[in-house]
């Protein structure tokens, strides 16, 4: 069985506020405002001097605002040159896969403390572009000349889920539902509103105008198509996670030293990390075999089943891939998550919940930043710093983070516990 | 030697210039792949031989598409105009994506899964590698 060669923990997080910063924020900008939340979620203090190298996750600053070289860019911005810094782009993973890093070169013994981080600028251009570029990531050989998009790719997973189990468009509105109702409760969401507010505000707005909306409830909302549009048929523009900006940031440390940083260290059990082919090439199209893989090397590394999952946060690209991933990363069977969703268990409530923050839904989906993101919500909740949204009255001893790649070429898994 | 190389992305889009659909197979252990790639991801062996499909196949997944890349607006294709991406499963048992034609874009249905459908070139044949299925029961 592969293990850490040594112990390593969180010592702190930060995130920026994800959502459209204005067209002259860049990714330094936006990536200081996480690094600095981060220097003061240390809970004993951290000198920035003791900061050794940084891994930066980044998708797409070269297209978006003409930026390569991610990593010493942050590295300068942060006041941390000369130190080691790497940009990894893998799509939408960039910076789950960089947490990876970032783990392993600690474990590896070089170094003590490392920072593993995540930032992204996208509103800068109009939302036919961004398709274009997120639709970079796909297969540029057959996936991208046949029309695909990112929606396009989720949407055809949905038809064949939706034919192999029977998943409706109500399934997937149950999704988008809870993520908004995790949102409405974290300050830095990009959308803090829930499902009902949204309906509400625009029931208000349309009475000014002389117009009546009659709907009573979220699902009469998101059925109208005129406030809910196809995006890529099935899936519509509440089943798509938010085009935004934002940057996230964890400070990692080797398990001998974090008590000089933190009576409160989250340590990381488990790390995993898969590759897969095009949707084509697949053998199972309502399934993600990188997550399945990445899932069994973290679980094995950590010696716990999903059973023993607290919270986690999954990779909600669209409500469809949250349904997925439940399946893939074991909590529920093979095409029960959608009846699992229904009974309330993956609410902040309930038995399992599940993207507390809001999720890529909701939360945002900055790319780059997405996956230190997660890992920055899952040490709220597992510390109990998560304010209004704080999962209460049970001891959240293993959390996980699962963070995919474009339509799941790349998946990090990662898994951590208290001890 | 490069020159002759069968196996390259450059050959695969020549032989869709020229109506041909083409795959590859492992000679050591039968694996078939499309497009067309050099090296068996079953048996790591870098022995290939070329391999036509038939082009007749059926739909596995598909996604009328409202917003798409640059290339497709250009196309003419937008919210009022959209148009059909899917997966084809070839009756040779590999898959393909590809753009559709035949399917109600006014009202997809999941029911169109399993669809037979039958390669065309895109009609715009000076864009290589774009590959084109129509759906069999909305041909005749």
């Amino acid at each position: 069985m592969k293990r850490l060669s040594r112990d390593v923990a969180i010592i702190g997080a930060g995130m920026s506020k994800y959502g459209m910063a204005g067209n002259r924020i860049t990714t330094r900008d936006l990536f200081i405002e996480a690094y600095q939340d981060a220097l003061q979620s240390v809970g004993k203090g951290i000198d920035p001097k003791q900061i050794e190298a940084l891994y930066i996750g980044n998708a797409t600053s070269d297209l978006f605002e003409h930026q390569l070289h991610t990593g010493p860019i942050m590295a300068n911005w942060s006041g941390l040159i000369p130190r080691p810094a790497v940009r990894i782009e893998d799509a939408c993973a960039s910076s789950g896969v960089a947490f990876r890093e970032a783990v392993m070169s600690i474990a590896s013994g070089i170094y003590d403390v490392v920072l593993a981080g995540g930032t992204e600028k996208m509103t800068n251009l109009p939302t036919p572009e961004v398709t274009e570029v997120l639709a970079y990531a796909l297969d540029g050989v057959s996936e991208f000349p046949s029309g695909f998009t990112f929606p396009g790719v989720y949407a055809a997973m949905c038809t064949a889920h939706m034919a192999k189990w029977g998943t409706s468009a109500e399934d997937l509105m149950r999704v988008a539902i809870k993520s908004h109702n995790n949102a409405a409760l974290n300050p830095k969401a990009h959308f803090n509103m829930d499902i009902k507010d949204i309906m509400r505000d625009r029931q208000e707005k349309a009475a000014k105008e002389g117009k009546n909306y009659s709907w009573k409830f979220e699902m009469d909302f998101l059925s109208d198509s005129t406030q809910n549009p196809v995006v890529a048929w099935p899936l519509r523009l509440f089943d798509c996670s938010t085009i935004c900006d934002g940057a996230s940031c964890v400070l990692l440390a080797a398990a001998d030293v974090t008590s000089n940083f933190t009576d409160d260290p989250i340590y990381i059990l488990g790390t995993g990390q898969a590759s897969e082919y095009p949707l084509h090439q697949r053998k199972e199209l309502s399934s993600i075999m990188a997550t399945k893989n990445a899932a069994g090397q973290a679980y094995e590394m950590a010696g716990i089943k999903p059973k023993d999952i607290k919270i986690a946060e999954v990779h909600d690209c669209f409500t469809i891939a949250e349904i997925i991933a439940l399946e893939d990363l074991g909590f529920f069977n093979p095409g029960e998550a959608t009846s699992d969703i229904n009974e309330g268990v993956t609410k902040r409530t309930g038995r399992l919940p599940i993207n507390t923050g809001g999720g890529l839904k909701a939360k945002g989906h900055p790319v780059g930043a997405t996956g230190t993101g997660q890992v920055y919500e899952i040490w709220k909740q597992m510390t109990g710093k998560a304010g209004p949204r704080q999962v209460v009255g049970r001891d959240l001893d293993f959390g996980l983070t699962h963070n995919v790649g474009a339509h799941g070429t790349t998946v990090a898994v990662h898994i951590f516990g208290k001890k | 030697m490069m020159k002759d190389n069968n196996f390259t992305i450059a050959a695969y889009q020549g032989f869709i210039d020229d109506g041909k659909l083409m795959g590859s197979r492992c000679t050591k252990c039968g694996a078939m792949f499309l497009p067309l790639k050099p090296i068996c991801d079953q048996c790591q062996e870098a022995s290939m031989e070329l391999l036509q499909m038939s082009g007749r196949g059926k739909i596995v997944a598909y996604s009328v598409i409202m917003i798409g890349p640059q290339k497709m607006i250009e196309e003419g294709f937008d919210r009022q105009n959209p148009y059909c991406s899917g997966i084809v499963e070839l009756d040779e048992g590999i898959r393909i994506p590809a753009r559709i034609a035949g399917v109600d874009i006014a009202k997809p249905i999941k029911e169109t899964i399993g669809s037979p459908c039958r390669l065309e070139f895109t009609p715009n044949s000076n864009k290589p590698g774009i590959l084109f299925f129509k759906i069999l029961n909305e041909l005749s």
